[in-house]
């Protein structure tokens, strides 16, 4: 049953700061942003917390910018800014790639790149593209300032993460891409579907590749055994046994642990045969 | 709480975690807007929220302060799209019908099939009826032909 919403507080801060303090005077507040995951959570009476903290008043973390060579994601930026930006599409097109594919156009104007992190779902459809691209989360709190957690040592387990009760994840940053990138996921339909297994990787000059799936394990997986393996000339079979082997995918509700391990290797091979050349 | 709905200055006093599809329906008595999955997967429920098309089921009543709230009845059954899913049959059980009219009004003029498809990649028609629904998008959205000298 959908929880009442009569026994839930939302509170507003006036700043970031401002949310900071709040946060450490109560690190059991939920930050709430986009609300595409928690008011599903809400309406099937699975909300995690009572009380939240509204962080959708907070309009410079909406802001995507360029610093040098790195690309600074807001936390609060959208799906939908992230389609329509041009240094996103220029820099990172995996990234605007995978934002396509999450739920419909209703879904991309409200969801946030900082929510998809926070919300730390093995299934998050720009995970692999953060994990590939050696993106970098930024928390901030009120004790320390600001602290930098590279998206691969974010997680530490199934829906777990380094992040503490008075931290708020407060930017994605990514440095630059070498190379070809490239983003697919694979779900019941086009749009509105939680992946089966998603992957993103990029290709260098030099044949160099980065690779990350998700929806293989309890968190995101970079698989370094299989691109150690492909740069230094595995074939396409030596490449998927690799990659069999760093993976740990599950039966569960959206597909089954077989199909996954063989839908990775295939998308492995179409990855770099995509890839390959130019 | 200020905001303005179908373009008239609103003050409605509701819980701020209420979600905007129950404060549209009981506060403001617009039933138009309708329920399907309550999980954002339907998009039954799709209003716009200053010109972005949301799912009113996962959005909070405090997010809109401020902001511009359009409803089916905004579009006061005048809207071309009102009209071509009338006349091409893009309108069966009805449920889906608002939410799709109003995703499609976000659409612009000439869109391509493509276009109209993504767009309304996150309306659900239980009844499957997409080809009537995408033909009368595009019919309304066509661009208006230049005349013959």
């Amino acid at each position: 049953m959908r929880t009442a919403v009569s026994s839930l507080d939302l509170v507003a801060p006036r700043s970031l700061r401002d949310a900071l303090a709040l946060l450490r005077d109560e690190p059991g507040l939920v930050p709430l942003a986009g609300c595409t995951d928690l008011y599903v959570a809400m309406n099937f009476g699975k909300l995690p917390a009572r009380r939240f903290l509204d962080l959708a008043s907070l309009e410079p973390l909406r802001r995507i910018s360029a610093r040098g060579e790195t690309l600074v994601l807001g936390a609060l930026a959208t799906y939908a800014a992230i389609l329509r930006s041009p240094l996103v599409a220029k820099r990172l097109p995996m990234l605007a790639a995978a934002a396509r594919t999450i739920g419909g156009p209703q879904i991309q104007s409200r969801g946030t790149i900082g929510g998809n992190v926070g919300n730390a779902s093995p299934a998050g459809d720009t995970l692999p593209v953060l994990a590939a691209s050696d993106a970098i989360v930024v928390l901030a709190s009120a004790r320390d300032g600001e602290r930098r957690v590279p998206l691969t040592e974010y997680y530490t387990g199934y829906r777990a993460s380094v992040r503490r009760g008075d931290e708020l994840i407060v930017a994605i940053e990514v440095p630059r891409v070498a190379g070809k990138q490239w983003f697919r996921k694979v779900g019941t339909r086009a749009a509105q579907a939680i992946s089966k297994i998603v992957v993103a990787g990029a290709r260098g000059r030099d044949g160099a590749a980065r690779l990350a799936l998700g929806s293989v394990g309890p968190t995101v997986v970079r698989a370094r055994r299989t691109e150690a393996a492909l740069a230094a000339g595995a074939s396409a079979d030596e490449a998927r046994a690799v990659l069999e082997s760093e993976i740990a995918p599950i039966d569960d509700d959206r597909s089954t642990a077989s199909y996954r391990r063989r839908v990775a290797g295939n998308l492995l091979a179409r990855f770099w045969s995509d890839t390959k050349g130019r | 709480m200020r905001f303005t709905l179908n373009g008239r200055a609103a003050s409605v006093r509701a819980h701020p975690m209420k979600r905007l599809l129950d404060v549209l329906r009981e506060e403001c008595a617009l039933t138009g807007t309708k329920e399907g999955c309550g999980e954002g997967e339907c998009g039954a429920c799709t209003v716009l929220v200053d010109r972005e098309p949301v799912c009113a089921c996962l959005v909070p009543f405090a997010h809109v302060r401020g902001a511009r709230v359009t409803t089916i009845e905004g579009l006061r059954g005048k809207h071309p799209l009102q009209r071509f899913f009338v006349t091409e049959g893009g309108a069966q059980c009805g449920i889906c019908t608002p939410g799709m009219i109003l995703a499609a009004s976000v659409l612009r003029q000439g869109a391509s099939l493509e276009d109209v498809r993504a767009g309304l990649a996150g309306n659900l028609c239980r009844c499957t009826g997409y080809e009537a629904i995408y033909r009368a998008t595009r019919k309304a959205l066509a661009k208006p032909r230049k005349r013959a000298r």
